[in-house]
């Protein structure tokens, strides 16, 4: 252990062990090598959340490592939260990237088996999978605690030292069998779970019934994974195209009901006033935004209610500018939630 | 059984582009049951070159025969005249007949008309699917008698990723392939064995896999 009883002493640890409802947040790094994508990002996140999660080439499209944009973000005041997945690396390039980011100064770590590389932009490539999930946590708390790499060798030197974090899907199949996962996960390391998206509550506590039942919500924090839907197309792609994902249709109706009494798109096309055209379509996207992260802040404050549930990890990915709203409505995180302003 | 495919009649074409005598060898074995290099196959790939190589006014000499088992030297010995007489030799067996023909017939060129792709069972009909990678390190006594290193497309030895859903894979929901963490999770449900879920499989020891360098299997008791 190190400092004050903590495993790391990160802002995302310090906070939940201090027993606050947290938010963290989600980055997902530009295809490209530009770094001022990042900086027009984080200033929407700066000092709103806990940590900022940086995905590790998600969907399988080539994006700038997560471990680089960890830099980056923290030279900016941003506290991350790396993530690693077993599809691009074997237990060698794992273990030797992580040393690498502790020595850079991450302390938070996602562990993570990888979407498959068909959903991505190079489906030809050859996929890894040496370790998965649930080993690889094994192994970075091996190394933190343990002091020892995977192959048993012991660390000479200064361990790398992560709070270890791993993702469970509530509204996978076999359903039942989810929690235990969930259970398998803290058992294996992982001192923080961030679900899926969650646009299903009853189902969600359902699930967290049963966690808290078998008292896996007493081994790891529970991140709820909550985000905001921008438009009714971005809901019905979630509710068909997304694996292992369940949108309540609910939020279907409410996405398509909220442009109502809006002119129709067909009307904008025919109108003759190019201005009034693209008023007319900004209202349209404004009220889907609104209504979008009206449905965020329903479910987080129904998340609160939920027993087990430690915060929610808000992917707003390519939105990043809906979280303030999103937290300030929410009263969550280092700025905004009122137990944790100076008195 | 082993299983392959015909390569496209196009690709073969270029491989033997310098010879003027082909010999189309087939194997009498797994590619035969699966439909892929037997004496059938064989003469239908001996006749379509034929006429094709016709039509493109560069005739070729196509002989055919198969050998009852093409990854034995003993079994090839029967095609040595034909080898002989042939420029280049296309294979219709399995990678590892191709491999032998070269190996004991160093003189002329096999090259493969199939691709061999896997380890499978035939489910129905003119329907293969993969079951064993030949991982070297067998877990079927913990999955239920399935198995998750062939059949799971990440390989994973700890249970369904977050993609499962109704029981299909979330890689090829669209070919609606069975997630086979799902299946696992059924049949050791059936079995009273879910505990074995439960169990975390730490990381695999792939050494025994291709991972660990090309494999060999040494049985003094049988050496001669
Ligand atoms: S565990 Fe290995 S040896 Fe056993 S069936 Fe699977 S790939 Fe084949
Ligand atoms: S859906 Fe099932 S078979 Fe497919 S990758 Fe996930 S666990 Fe493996």
């Amino acid at each position: 252990m190190s400092d004050n009883g903590y495993l790391v002493g990160s802002n995302l640890e310090k906070a939940l062990r201090a027993g606050y409802f947290v938010a963290t947040g989600e980055l997902g790094p530009p295809q490209s090598a530009d770094r001022h994508e990042i900086e027009h990002k984080a200033q929407f996140l700066k000092g709103i959340v806990e940590s900022v999660n940086i995905t590790d080439n998600q969907t399988a499209v080539v994006r700038m490592s997560s471990i680089s944009v960890a830099v980056m973000l923290m030279e900016l005041g941003i506290e991350p939260n790396i993530q690693m997945t077993c599809r691009d690396r074997n237990r060698i390039a794992i273990q030797s990237d992580l040393l690498g980011a502790h020595a850079l100064g991450c302390r938070n770590l996602l562990c993570l088996t990888g979407d498959h590389q068909t959903f991505g932009n190079h489906p030809n490539s050859k996929n890894v999978h040496d370790l998965d999930s649930i080993s690889l946590l094994q192994v970075c708390r091996d190394m933190r605690d343990k002091k020892v790499f995977e192959c048993g060798d012991a660390i000479k030197g200064q361990e790398p030292r992560f709070l270890l974090g791993a993702a469970a899907n509530p509204f996978a199949d076999p359903f039942e069998f989810r929690p235990y996962r969930l259970g398998k996960k803290a058992r294996a390391g992982a001192d923080f779970i961030q679900t899926q998206l969650i646009f299903n509550v009853p189902k969600f506590r359902d699930y967290m019934r049963r966690v808290v039942d078998l008292g896996f919500h007493e081994e790891t924090y529970i991140l709820a994974g909550v985000g905001p839907i921008k438009s009714l197309g971005a809901a019905k792609y979630m509710a068909t195209k997304v694996p292992g994902m369940e949108v309540d249709p609910e939020y279907i109706t409410r996405m398509q009901s909220c442009t109502k009494d809006l002119p129709s798109l067909g009307e904008i096309k025919a109108m003759d006033d190019p201005a009034e055209a693209k008023a007319a379509r900004n209202a349209r996207k404004e009220a889907a935004e609104a209504e979008g992260i009206k449905i965020c802040v329903e479910i987080i404050d129904a998340c609160k209610e939920i027993e087990g549930v430690a915060g929610v990890h808000i992917m707003a990915i390519e939105w990043e500018e809906a979280v303030d709203e999103i937290v300030k409505t929410c009263q969550l995180g280092p700025k905004y939630d009122p137990a944790r302003q100076p008195a | 059984m082993i299983v392959a495919e015909q390569k496209p009649l196009e690709e073969i074409k270029s491989m033997i582009a310098d010879a003027r005598k082909v010999l189309v060898l087939g194997c009498g074995t797994c590619v035969t049951v699966c439909f892929a290099g037997g004496e059938k196959e064989v003469s239908i790939l001996a006749s379509q070159l034929r006429m094709a190589t016709r039509l493109d006014g560069q005739e070729k000499e196509i002989r055919e025969l198969t050998v009852q088992r093409q990854c034995e030297y003993e079994y090839n010995e029967l095609a040595a005249d034909h080898v002989r007489d042939a420029d280049m030799v296309i294979s219709l067996a399995c990678g590892i007949g191709v491999q032998t023909m070269n190996e004991q017939y160093p003189e002329k060129l096999t090259v493969p008309g199939l691709n061999t792709s896997g380890l499978s069972q035939p489910t129905e009909q003119g329907v293969w699917e993969e079951r064993c990678q030949a991982c070297g390190n067998c877990v079927l006594h913990l999955t239920g008698g399935l198995c998750p290193v062939a059949r799971c497309a990440k390989s994973l030895l700890n249970g369904p990723c977050g993609g499962s859903q109704r029981g299909i894979c979330e890689v090829y929901a669209e070919r609606e392939t069975p997630c086979v963490w799902d299946q696992i999770y059924h049949r050791l449900k059936d079995l009273g064995q879910l505990d074995k879920l439960l169990e975390i499989e730490p990381a695999k020891n792939w050494h025994t896999s291709r991972d660990g360098g090309q494999r060999k299997i040494v049985r003094e008791d049988l050496r001669l």
